[in-house]
Parts: structure tokens; C-alpha cells; sequence
């Protein structure tokens, strides 16, 4: 047993608070958005120009000027505002985004992130996964635990080239949580998803961690 | 008041193009792209092209018709994943390519147009995009120095737009249009919708028409939808 996409999802939820401009990535992070608890306000930012997003428009009234980061038409709501894309990455980098998650190829010990490059495959580019990570005040990373062919992907260091240096707060993978504080604290176990006991998350991780269960 | 309209694209392109120069075209994705001066760009032939736009387009729209007709020899962007072709000439050599950070690239391109040669940032710090870049620590915090951009032609679309090239940007077709408008050596403004002379709210000017030297009202849009993604709209209730 292991937490499924949308289980990983409602647990990265956990980590919105009240008031939070929120940065989600592609994928298992776009399905927070569904999570977000009742009565919370979460303004969610999209990198292209937009803070306020919207859920997808109804059949027949895409607008093709109104997408997200990942192209996919979207709506707007009272609140949102547009924006260029140099204003965009100003709220990114100057720090003012509270939260983004992220997806993730691999996360070292010292809070390491590598998402974007896998070399000797085709290359997509880093989009502004870099900015992301260098500047949103707390990045949490939601990720399978290991690579399908079982190798682990919580290493000592990434093999793969990074996204960014110790810039991983927190792991959410769907064998359990970890704590990683841009490795400025040892790496801490603080959950393990249903069913999934302590031998495995050990045998699945190739990084060295403590044990903290919350 | 100089009168900045032209004709048609062709028109407003004439005299500005040239092989082997740089351009920069604005959009993210398929969204804002001044899709009636790529179609220009192309029937013109220029060629050895350096293109600095944050995506390649894809496979037959957008910039992705350039890379058809062999017109561009380098792309300086942030991301290219939705182009079979440009797979295929990047894998082959045929296509030179500079990926940048997405902010990065629209800062460096911020800064181009506003005269300042280099900046410090995070982004980037202890991974492939800093290497033989310089470093340095401010407060305690280590930054890599990006160069500001510019380019001989930036090719811009807007929402609406008058003669002086005043122009406004509609949702988030904006992007990088505004950055890429200061940064072109010359300007040149493709608009879904030509308006007169005094009537854009001069509050309400996301582009001076300083930037701009052409405008041109595009001939057609078909604005071209890359992911098209809706929610069910809800079942009335049955009574």
C-alpha cells in the first residue's frame, strides 16, 4: 500500500495556510488546487501573468488569451489580476510567493532538487522551475518515492543536474514525508503513508534519515 | 504626432530585416504571438536567425513555421517541450540552443530595454545555467550575474493599439510583449484591434509608444488554443 496522486496531493494540501499566494507545478501539484480546505483563502499565482486563478472554463468558453503555466485555458475570478511576465518573476524571485510544490526527478539529503534535464535524453528546458525554487519562500516537492525500475530517489547526493542547491523544505512522496530544511537539519521521516512500514521507506531510500513520526 | 501605422506586416517589416540578426518575438506558448509577422518573417526568406522567445511555437504554428523553412539557426528560451521538429534539428546539430530560466530570460530582456548590461540573481546558483558565469555573495547569499538582452528587431502583439503606438495586452497574452518592446533596436506591433488616437485610457497604457516604431492591425488571428482543457458544466437538477 502506498498513498495515491490524489492522497499525496491532499496531504501537500496540509501545507497551505490562510492568505498564502501559492505557486503549483505541473501534474501531481496541480491537483492541490482541489484540496484547498473550506473557508481557506489561497490565491494561486501562475507564472505566466496572473495571480487569482480560476478553475478550466466550461466547454465553449475558452478564451485563448487565458491560460496557465502549463497552457491549459483556465478562468479568471473577481480578484485577479494580469501582469507581464518580467512583474511575474519579480513577485517569484523578491520572495513574496509564500508556497510552491513542485514536481521532482530527484532530492539529495542536503535538500537538492533535480526536475528539469536528463541528460543523453531530450531536453525541454528548466522553464521557471530555476526561479521557483531560488526564490518562493517555502518549496515542498511531491514526488514518487522511487524510479520505476525500483531505484530510489532520495539519494545522498542527485546524479541527475540540479534544478537547485538546498532549496527542498519538505518531501511528500507516496511511501511517506520527510522533513529536509534545505538540509540545514539532519533529513527527518515525520510520516509514512497507510500500510507502508518503516523496513520499506528504508530499503527504498538510498539517503540516511532520521525517524520522527508525527 | 508621428503616424506609426503601416499597411500591412510585410509593410511594417520592410526595410528591418536582415540575415543573421536577432529577434525577439513575445508570447508564452501559443498565447500573445504576433502570429501575422512570423507569417511575414517567413515569406520574407530572412535566414541565420537568433530567436529569443520563451517557447519555439509548435509543429506548423507559430515560430514552429520558421523552423520549418530552416529560418532560425539559434533559439535563446526557457522551455521547448511541444516541437517535434525542433527535437529533430536540435538532435541533428542543425539548431543551435541557450536555455534560460524563465525569469531570468524576461528580467535579462527587462533589463536590456532599460540600459542596464548585467544583474545579479539567484536563480540558477550551484546548477549547469551559472557555469562560466561569475558569482558573488551579497548579505550572505550567493548570486550569478546575467547579462541584459537586446535584439535588431523585437516583433510584439497586443490587444489594441493606436498610431502613436500606444498599446494595451488582453489577459495573459501580455507575458513577455512589454519586456520585448523596450528591448528591440526597432519595434514592430502586430494588433487584434487599431483604435483611434485618444481613445485608450492613458491610465491604463501597459506600453508608451516610445517603444514602438511599426503598427500594424493584423489581418487575421486565428489564436490558436494549445491545451484546450474545460470543466462539465452541472447536470440541471431533475425536478
Amino acid at each position: 500500500m502506498a498513498w495515491t496522486r490524489e492522497q499525496m496531493a491532499a496531504r501537500a494540501a496540509q501545507e497551505l495556510r490562510d492568505g498564502f499566494y501559492v505557486n503549483l507545478g505541473i501534474g501531481i501539484p496541480t491537483l492541490v488546487a482541489n484540496y484547498i480546505p473550506d473557508g481557506m483563502s489561497v490565491t494561486l499565482q501562475s507564472e505566466n501573468g496572473m495571480l487569482g486563478m480560476g478553475p478550466f472554463p466550461y466547454e465553449g468558453e475558452e478564451d485563448a488569451d487565458l491560460i496557465n503555466a502549463g497552457k491549459q485555458t483556465i478562468t479568471e475570478l473577481p480578484e485577479s489580476s494580469y501582469f507581464s511576465s518580467a512583474d511575474s518573476f519579480a513577485m517569484i524571485r523578491g520572495g513574496h510567493i509564500a508556497l510552491s510544490i513542485l514536481g521532482g526527478m530527484q532530492v539529495s539529503e542536503k535538500g537538492d532538487l533535480a526536475n528539469w534535464m536528463v541528460p543523453g535524453k531530450v531536453v525541454k528546458g528548466m522553464g521557471g522551475a530555476m526561479d521557483l525554487v531560488a526564490g518562493v519562500k517555502r518549496v515542498v516537492v511531491v514526488m514518487d518515492h522511487v524510479e520505476k525500475s525500483g531505484a530510489p530517489k532520495l539519494l545522498t547526493a542527485c546524479s541527475l543536474p540540479l534544478t537547485g542547491a538546498r532549496v527542498v523544505d519538505l518531501l511528500i512522496t507516496d511511501l511517506g514525508v520527510f522533513d529536509i530544511a534545505r538540509g540545514k537539519t539532519p533529513l527527518t521521516l515525520t510520516a509514512l503513508a497507510d500500510g507502508v512500514t518503516l523496513e520499506e521507506i528504508t530499503a527504498k531510500t538510498e539517503a540516511r534519515f532520521e525517524v520522527a513520526l508525527t | 504626432m508621428a503616424d506609426k501605422t503601416q499597411k500591412s506586416a510585410v509593410d511594417a517589416l520592410a526595410g528591418r530585416l536582415f540575415d543573421g540578426m536577432t529577434i525577439m518575438a513575445g508570447g508564452f506558448g501559443l498565447c500573445g504571438i504576433p502570429e501575422n509577422l512570423i507569417a511575414a518573417i517567413r515569406e520574407s526568406g530572412t535566414k541565420d536567425l537568433t530567436v529569443v522567445s520563451n517557447n519555439c511555437g509548435v509543429d506548423g504554428f507559430g515560430l514552429g513555421v520558421l523552423l520549418e523553412s530552416g529560418q532560425i539557426r539559434k533559439m535563446i528560451s526557457s522551455y521547448v517541450g511541444e516541437n517535434k521538429l525542433f527535437e529533430q534539428l536540435y538532435l541533428s546539430g542543425d539548431l543551435e540552443l541557450e536555455f534560460n530560466p524563465q525569469g531570468t530570460l524576461a528580467e535579462r530582456i527587462r533589463a536590456g530595454g532599460a540600459g542596464i548590461p548585467a544583474f545579479f540573481t539567484k536563480t540558477g546558483v550551484g546548477t549547469l545555467v551559472a557555469e562560466g558565469k561569475e558569482v558573488r555573495e551579497f548579505d550572505g547569499e550567493m548570486y550569478v550575474m546575467e547579462r541584459g538582452l537586446v535584439a535588431d528587431l523585437s516583433i510584439v502583439k497586443a490587444w489594441k493599439g493606436d498610431a502613436a503606438g500606444n498599446l494595451v495586452y488582453r489577459k495573459t497574452a501580455r507575458n513577455f510583449n512589454p519586456m520585448m518592446a523596450t528591448a528591440g533596436k526597432t519595434t514592430v506591433v502586430e494588433v487584434e484591434q487599431l483604435v483611434a488616437v485618444g481613445s485608450l485610457d492613458k491610465d491604463n497604457i501597459h506600453t508608451p509608444g516610445i517603444y514602438v516604431d511599426a503598427i500594424v492591425a493584423g489581418a487575421k488571428f486565428e489564436k490558436r488554443i494549445e491545451r484546450v482543457t474545460t470543466r462539465p458544466r452541472q447536470a440541471k437538477a431533475s425536478v
